[in-house]
């Protein structure tokens, strides 16, 4: 039994304004890792070929939109082999809409946890956005097999790739803040989710390339947070070609901020009534 | 006694009924959210709101319910506290808002140590994980560090008695193998504080006990318990203070003799029997004015299932009868008569007239089912029921090891305890 004196005091009462408690955040990390590690044991349990997915799905996904954009639609590549434009294209969006699926169905699937326990809520959707760059590892071992098969030069540039990766989740994340505590009182989400990601691969530059759209829809264009991040992962590993239109870049990035902000901001507020609502 | 580890100060929780989307439409919520980002100070959506959300504010007050009000009390270090209530009576939120799980709408709780709550056996556990995985799962929901799991694996497979099952996906254990696991993963927390809400705490009645068990094992070691029950018999022998829930407010301490007793007159009026409302053919003075209930220990309104019973009864204004009979129903909590005893059932057995009667009903063995019952009393002449109240008191029958097993019939298996010898050919083996 431990004495008295080292143990801290919790104080339990209402809480007033909207606090990020990171002290908190840290105390269960034990929690956030356990939690992860679940999600990917159990993604491919009791499948045949199991891992195999994350191969077969951006795989196919890349072989469809290459027929359709490239020999049908003719679309420009800029010299690139388009296969690997279009691969290029596919994993930062794979990423973020596995990760947004994944986050948004996330605090009700952990509904028997959080009427039962207590632990930071924002672990939820944190955990599992994570989850979604196993799967995106992997579909990035084929993309290099691609490159060396299709000859691309590897560039100094592939070091920003994991920075472009890690703003995708921070989208996916953003979003899925906002979306898994709406679903906790409206279960509409899970029917918009779904929508949102389906029709998200057409607005972002995932078939096509940003230079397509014409000049006066640049700007709403660039609201999609999604628009810079595949842009930069292209630019990064195809080379000057694809060099991304910067203010559509950085318009596209600061909505990536301002979504993960407003996320964040909303799912604290919300989080302690979960309980209750869920 | 030393400091104390629990302070409730005016607890209070209130929640929205019918929280549907008449008044928040998604849209709402959005603009609100946005707002507000905008504009600190102006809340919006949270349980409390803010005056000038003017019309809408008010139409919600009327559906406003407050699960607890004003609930304060302390528990000190390695007490063992019980808190008793009907269903509804606040006891899971309150327990809720002490492990952190929901927020407290007014007041504020100060709880120093580490809390570890049975209420939450199994949670978490995901079927497509092995037994192993779920230990280590489960072990950092409840807040085991890595290596602290590690320590107790063994222990753990050991208490659960999962065996060589312990690799196998907890998807194919029976309903028993799982409580078992769960069980042991939460046991073997250690916490400070533990808190325990029977009603939860699922399984049959060997697990029960084994809940039980560890209970004593926990506090002898000199930690402090909270714990919510229906099962007076437990608090009785477990705890060393009581607090009565009803309705949302909370009694002050009470011993737990006296938390009981309270309990149990709370369900039923809690006017002296002579006033309550009752059923006469023809109006006049009231006839049945008291009633006592107590067991071979002497305990008032409990009796442990086929344990023996004494129900007295006095009767009064009885001089323009000629000649009454007296009964009494036991009625289970669905409002069905289990048992009747009835003085007419017995030969001679009419009463002379006179002012006052005593009347004592002895049973030697009441073999029911644990649970809450009600008693009504019936008053007849010759030819008719002249006056009757009904649930004139509570009886709750607590458990009692009546096979030897510590298992017993469930009350959606039957009503009654009764004694019966099994013989089989070849033999009936015992497989747990």
């Amino acid at each position: 039994m431990k004495s008295h004196s080292n143990i801290s005091e919790r104080i339990i009462r209402p809480r007033k304004g909207i606090k990020i408690d990171f002290v908190e955040l840290w105390r269960f990390r034990n929690l956030f890792i356990f939690l992860t590690w679940r999600d990917i044991l159990i993604r491919y349990k009791q499948t045949v070929i199991g891992i195999f997915w994350a191969v077969l799905q951006p795989l196919l996904t890349m072989i469809v939109f290459t027929i359709i954009f490239s020999k049908l639609a003719k679309l420009p590549s800029n010299g690139a082999p388009y296969t690997v434009m279009t691969f290029a294209g596919l994993l930062p969006w794979q990423l973020f809409s596995n990760a947004l699926a994944r986050g948004s169905e996330s605090v009700v699937g952990a509904g028997n946890m959080v009427r039962k326990i207590y632990f930071p809520r924002l672990i939820i959707p944190f955990s599992a956005t994570l989850g979604a760059l196993v799967d995106f590892l992997i579909s990035f071992g084929i993309l290099l097999i691609l490159m060396v098969y299709y000859g691309v030069t590897f560039r100094i540039h592939l070091v920003l790739l994991p920075l472009f990766s890690l703003i995708a989740v921070f989208a996916a994340l953003g979003a899925s803040f906002w979306f898994s505590s709406l679903n906790v009182k409206y279960r509409d989400v899970k029917h918009i989710t779904p929508f949102i990601i389906r029709m998200g691969i057409y607005i972002s530059p995932v078939g096509f390339m940003s230079s397509v759209i014409p000049k006066k829809l640049q700007f709403w264009y660039s609201l999609n947070p999604m628009v810079g991040v595949i842009d930069g992962f292209r630019w990064a590993i195809l080379g000057p070609q694809f060099e991304p239109y910067w203010p559509s870049f950085w318009i596209s990035l600061i909505m990536v901020f301002l979504l993960l902000v407003s996320g964040a901001y909303y799912f604290s507020k919300f989080e302690k009534t979960f309980a209750d609502v869920i | 006694m030393s400091d104390p580890v629990i302070i409730v100060q005016e607890i209070g929780k209130k929640y929205r009924l019918g929280a549907t989307i008449r008044h928040d439409t998604i849209r709402d919520v959005l603009a609100n959210g946005l707002k507000s980002m905008f504009q600190r100070g102006q809340r919006s959506l949270s349980s409390e709101d803010t005056p000038q959300q003017g019309k809408k504010q008010r139409r919600r007050d009327r559906s406003d319910f407050w699960a607890l009000q004003d609930v304060s009390f302390k528990v000190d270090q390695g007490e063992v506290v019980g808190i008793i209530g009907r269903n509804g009576s606040g006891k899971s939120t309150l327990l809720k808002i002490i492990s952190e799980i929901t927020e407290p709408t007014t007041g504020e709780a100060r709880i120093r140590g580490r809390v570890g709550s049975l209420l939450e056996v199994g949670t978490g556990f995901h079927p497509e994980l092995t037994g192993r995985e779920n230990i280590f799962l489960n072990g950092a929901i409840l807040g085991m560090s890595r290596t602290e799991i590690k320590q107790k694996f063994d222990q753990i497979v050991e208490f659960s008695e999962i065996g060589k099952f312990i690799d196998t996906p907890v998807k194919r254990y029976s309903s028993g193998m799982y409580v078992r696991l769960a069980f042991a993963v939460a046991a073997h927390l250690e916490p400070e504080i533990l808190l325990i809400d029977e009603v939860l705490a699922v399984g049959d009645v060997r697990f029960q006990q084994k809940c039980i068990g560890k209970m004593g094992e926990v506090s002898n070691s000199g930690r402090t318990i909270l714990f919510v029950s229906h099962n007076m018999d437990t608090i009785l022998n477990l705890c060393s203070a009581v607090y009565v829930l009803d309705n949302g407010h909370i009694s002050e301490k009470l011993d737990p003799q006296e938390g009981v007793r309270r309990y149990l007159n709370k369900d039923t009026n809690s006017l002296p029997l002579s006033e309550h409302p009752r059923f006469q053919i023809s109006p006049g003075l009231p006839i049945i004015h008291d009633l006592s209930i107590s067991d071979s220990r002497g305990r008032k309104n409990i009796v442990t299932s086929a344990g023996s019973v004494r129900f007295d009864i006095t009767l009064r204004n009885l001089e323009a009868l000629n000649g009454i009979a007296c009964a009494i129903a036991i009625t289970n909590q669905h409002h069905q008569r289990v048992v009747y005893f009835d003085t007419r059932h017995h030969a001679n057995s009419f009463l002379k007239p006179c002012d006052t009667v005593l009347i004592s009903c002895y049973v030697p063995s009441l073999p029911l089912i644990p649970g809450p019952y009600y008693i009504d009393i019936i008053v007849s002449d010759r030819n008719s029921v002249i006056e009757r109240v009904e649930q004139a008191a509570q009886l709750e029958v607590v458990f009692a090891d009546v096979f030897g097993t510590g298992r017993l019939p469930s009350h959606w298996q039957g009503h009654l305890v009764l004694l019966c010898e099994w013989k089989a050919e070849p033999k009936l083996i015992s497989i747990l």
